[in-house]
């Protein structure tokens, strides 16, 4: 059967979308924002990554922490820096002023590091698998990378369901002044959800840059397939995102399969016929 | 030095302007109810009180301290607590997370879940339950808990009975008493005048922005009443 | 007897303004006899970039569509361009306003399936479409695939021919955007659009067709996108999916307008015009000009919102296009030319819209209760 193993590998691929597409969620969900410039968060992750890699010539999975927190850091001055005042001035306003973001990270980076692609070298474990049987081989970095997203998804469920902040979060995208009203600075909260999205989306962007090549105009590509996977998930459900994601990888793999080069075309199609049949998604919250 | 002082309030919507010099006092223990006909203020200034709306004139102060320049969430950490109108609960939260969300500003005081539950039984049954799926008397009950979780000193409840059938209405006023003793002030707006006058020590009457009346029940005759609410 | 009420649509300014725009109009039709061909193809590139900001402006402006995926019609444009003199032996001068046909006959389906999205996801969606586009046309090697196409039959004619029938395409395309805004405003479904954009409920109740005048301000976009990005790959001669269907269209439109100001017509010409001189100063610094324009982008879209041309209009409120009807008695007009300043009792309330402005910020949506 060889369409299993293209079914595996895509599911593995949706994994990791599932990383890009959580902190959008998780964005949309508390603050209506679409954040235009996510990708390029994500791409801005993996050239930190480098940076990092380049001076202290150590595996790229150790920069993990240090990324996750420097963007984290990042996030949170953007969003009370500029993104607060942009959501204030209206939704039109925002996502402009994300868009913005987006051309200054894109040819901030085109100026610092070029526009050759560039790769995170990770080492023997990119290139190991495991063979289950004559057509199904699992690479060890996908699964790695498919793990993790579970791991996160689920801590993120967890934070969102037992924690107070987490329930501020929820209180907040239900209705954000009933939120003031018990005493939630709304102003800091944005600032956290935006801080939480760009730390997962760190780790999808050193992982992504760990399996395949970036460069400073790579982020787009990324937005769109996290906004995919969110969009044929449902908006609203987390795990939701994690199905959409490995809809769009399995979509992806398969048309490549078909034809070298088709994968993103057919993950597209596949997006737009979601929006043309099911708008709402496969796994839409309910609607009160 | 009353808990709450409004010196000279005016305050509004855009260009429309719904308060006019309001001069209002509110003594710590004290129960209050606002009355008036629809339009009136009544809501807009409890609004200016929690600081949902802020005020273009006149002074707020709370404790003796000065907070109309202060955003809601600050306001209640010093206290005040606003139960709005249309209840506002969280939808998708349970009733239990309703609860501890109420409590997010960490004020310690006589207030706690168990003796939410206590005040309202029917909430204590509907634990689990997402509050979308609640009725407008459990969520009327559920709003006002949350209110109490903070441990506020001023409570503000605005207009507790809007949808509810007479006998809710009945049932939410029955856990007033012990709000009350708990030492909370207690500031109400109140469409039915019968049961604002049977609960308050004070009450002020609105017409148009500004106050029209303001007494103790027992001193107010409903002619009084009548002249002032319908501006006659 | 009664004095008859007028329905004005003149404002003094404009009266002046207008004819002096038709000389400044005449005046660059001339610019084929005696300027060189570098200056006539900065100018092409000036006037397309204000023919594609005019275009976003009537989009995002007046109809409330925010779209990141209009670089779609450019490409779709410039294909068309090609399809049309390359395979089908069009001259290639005739072929701009074929452009912007087949643009419009792609935004139908186009508009069928982003109109499924609001807001935010809206704009991700033109976005996607735009990549689709892309990603057939690399895919189609019929089309050039992805190593692109050259406009051969238009390489054939004399270059400075060539230079000044461009340059006067682009002349065309600049100004009849504007024109078609400009008419599109003044007309009933131009009014349509304003109430929609102030207030979809109310409109809606009114009788107004929100999707129908939506698809339509869509569709008219699209063509007048479509016919710049002919004009735009004229000037180039070479097109490849990875240019004509970039997201840097976008930028530029979005930039230029955001800059301007968004919801008038005076705006995005102010607009092109910041953004060509910053790209002309900055053109030795590779990247920057853009990090800069963006950068004044984000700032001005949130802490100015009604741009450059909103800040002059506050002091010196001026419509040079004036597209509001006003009702006149005698020589008394309401609303007047000028209104008086008006006395704010509430601070710093901002001052009610004259010319025609981007929608108050919502209140977030109260939950049903």
């Amino acid at each position: 059967m060889v369409w299993a193993n293209d079914i595996i590998q895509g599911i593995l691929l949706g994994g990791l979308y599932a990383l890009f597409a959580a902190g959008l969620s998780l964005v949309f969900g508390v603050m209506r924002l679409v954040n235009l410039a996510h990708g390029d968060f994500g791409v801005m992750a993996a050239y930190i990554s480098l940076v990092i890699v380049s001076a202290l010539d150590v595996n790229p999975f150790y920069t993990l922490i240090m990324v996750m927190i420097v963007m984290a850091i990042f996030g949170y001055l953007v969003q009370r820096g500029l993104l607060n005042f942009a959501m204030d001035a209206g939704p039109l306003q925002a996502i402009l002023a994300t868009f913005g973001i987006a051309i200054i990270i894109q040819n901030l980076l085109l100026e610092g590091f070029t526009a050759n692609s560039k790769g995170l070298d990770a080492g023997v474990i990119e290139n190991t698998s495991i063979r289950l049987s004559d057509q199904v081989v699992i690479g060890w970095f996908p699964l790695l990378t498919m793990v993790t997203s579970v791991i996160v998804l689920f801590g993120l469920q967890l934070f969102l369901g037992r924690t107070r902040m987490g329930r501020a979060f929820r209180a907040t995208a239900d209705n954000q002044r009933a939120a003031q009203l018990m005493g939630i600075d709304n102003r800091h909260l944005y600032g956290m959800a935006m801080a939480f999205a760009l730390a997962i989306v760190a780790i999808g962007g050193v992982f992504i840059g760990i399996r395949t090549t970036f460069s400073p105009s790579a982020g787009p590509f990324r937005l769109i397939f996290a906004y995919e996977a969110v969009i044929i998930g449902g908006l609203g459900s987390l795990w939701g995102t994690l199905v959409g994601g490995i809809v769009l990888g399995v979509a992806q793999v398969l048309g490549d399969h078909i034809q070298q080069g088709w994968g993103m075309l057919v993950g597209h199609l596949v997006f737009l016929a979601i929006l043309a049949f099911r708008p709402q998604g496969l796994f839409a919250k309910q609607v009160q | 030095m009353s808990l709450l002082e409004l010196d000279d309030i005016s305050t509004g919507y855009g260009r429309f302007q719904a308060l006019f010099n309001v001069n209002l006092r509110i003594e710590e223990g004290e129960t209050h109810a606002v009355i008036g006909a629809n339009g009136a203020g009544k809501s807009t200034l409890l609004r200016t009180i929690c600081g949902l709306i802020r005020t273009d004139a006149g002074k707020v102060r709370f404790d003796g301290q000065s907070v109309g320049h202060l955003p809601p969430n600050k306001r209640v950490g010093l206290g005040i607590s606003y139960v709005p109108e249309g209840r506002w609960v969280f939808p998708s939260l349970t009733v239990a997370e309703n609860l501890m969300v109420g409590a997010h500003s960490r004020r310690t005081g006589l207030w706690s879940m168990d003796k939410v539950y206590e005040l309202f039984p029917l909430l204590s049954r509907l634990r689990q339950r997402q509050a979308f799926s609640l009725s407008g008397g459990e969520q009327q009950a559920l709003a006002i808990g949350r209110g109490l979780m903070s441990n506020p000193r001023l409570l503000l409840l605005d207009e507790v009975s809007l949808g509810l059938a007479p006998v809710v209405v009945e049932k939410i006023y029955e856990a007033m008493p012990a709000i009350v003793k708990s030492g909370t002030t207690v500031l109400l707006v109140e469409q039915d005048v019968g049961q604002a006058m049977k609960f308050a020590d004070r009450v002020t009457c609105m017409l148009e922005g500004r106050q029209a009346l303001e007494g103790s029940p027992s001193e107010i005759s409903s002619e009084e009443i009548f002249a002032a609410y319908f501006g006659v | 007897m009664a004095t008859p009420l007028k329905v004005e649509r003149y404002t003094r300014a404009s009266r002046i303004a207008l004819p002096i725009v038709a000389v400044v109009i005449i005046a660059a039709a001339t610019v084929p006899a005696w300027g060189s061909s570098n200056i006539m193809k900065q100018g092409v590139t000036f006037l397309a970039l204000l023919a594609l900001a005019q275009m976003w402006n009537l989009l995002a402006g007046y109809g409330g569509l925010v779209s990141v995926g209009q670089q779609a019609f450019v490409g779709i444009g410039a294909y068309t361009l090609w399809v049309f003199s390359e395979k089908l032996g069009l001259n290639p001068f005739f072929c701009v306003p074929i452009a912007g046909i087949v643009a419009a006959v792609f935004a139908f389906p186009t508009a069928g399936l982003a109109f499924r999205l609001r807001g935010g996801y809206f704009a991700v969606g033109t976005w996607v479409i735009a990549e689709v586009y892309r990603l057939l046309v690399t895919q189609t090697s019929w089309l050039g695939g992805g190593s692109g196409v050259s406009i051969n039959s238009a390489r054939q004619v004399e270059p400075s021919t060539r230079e000044a029938i461009v340059f006067w395409w682009a002349l065309a395309v600049a100004v009849g955007s504007i024109a078609l805004v400009y008419l599109v405003l003044r007309s009933r479904r131009g009014v349509a659009l304003t109430a929609i954009r102030d207030d979809e409920i109310g409109a809606r109740s009114l009788g107004v067709n929100i999707t129908r005048s939506k698809l339509w301000v869509y569709v008219m976009a699209a063509f007048g996108t479509g016919a710049t990005g002919a004009v735009i790959y004229l000037n180039l001669l070479r097109v490849q999916p990875e240019a004509g269907f970039s997201l840097q269209w976008s930028a530029l439109m979005i930039f230029a307008v955001v800059i301007g100001g968004l919801g008038t017509i005076e705006g995005p010409i102010l607009g092109a015009i910041v953004f060509f001189a910053l790209q002309q100063l900055l053109a030795d610094y590779g990247a920057w000009y853009l990090i800069l324009i963006g950068a004044l982008a984000a700032l001005v879209v949130v802490f100015a919102q009604r741009g450059l041309w909103g800040a002059i209009y506050r002091h010196w409120p001026v419509d040079l296009f004036p597209v509001r009807r006003r009702l006149c008695l005698e020589t008394v007009c309401f609303p007047e030319e000028t209104p008086a300043p008006s006395p704010s009792a509430h601070g710093s309330s901002p001052q009610p819209p004259i010319g025609p402005s981007l929608p108050p910020a919502a209140e977030p949506p109260e939950p049903e209760q």
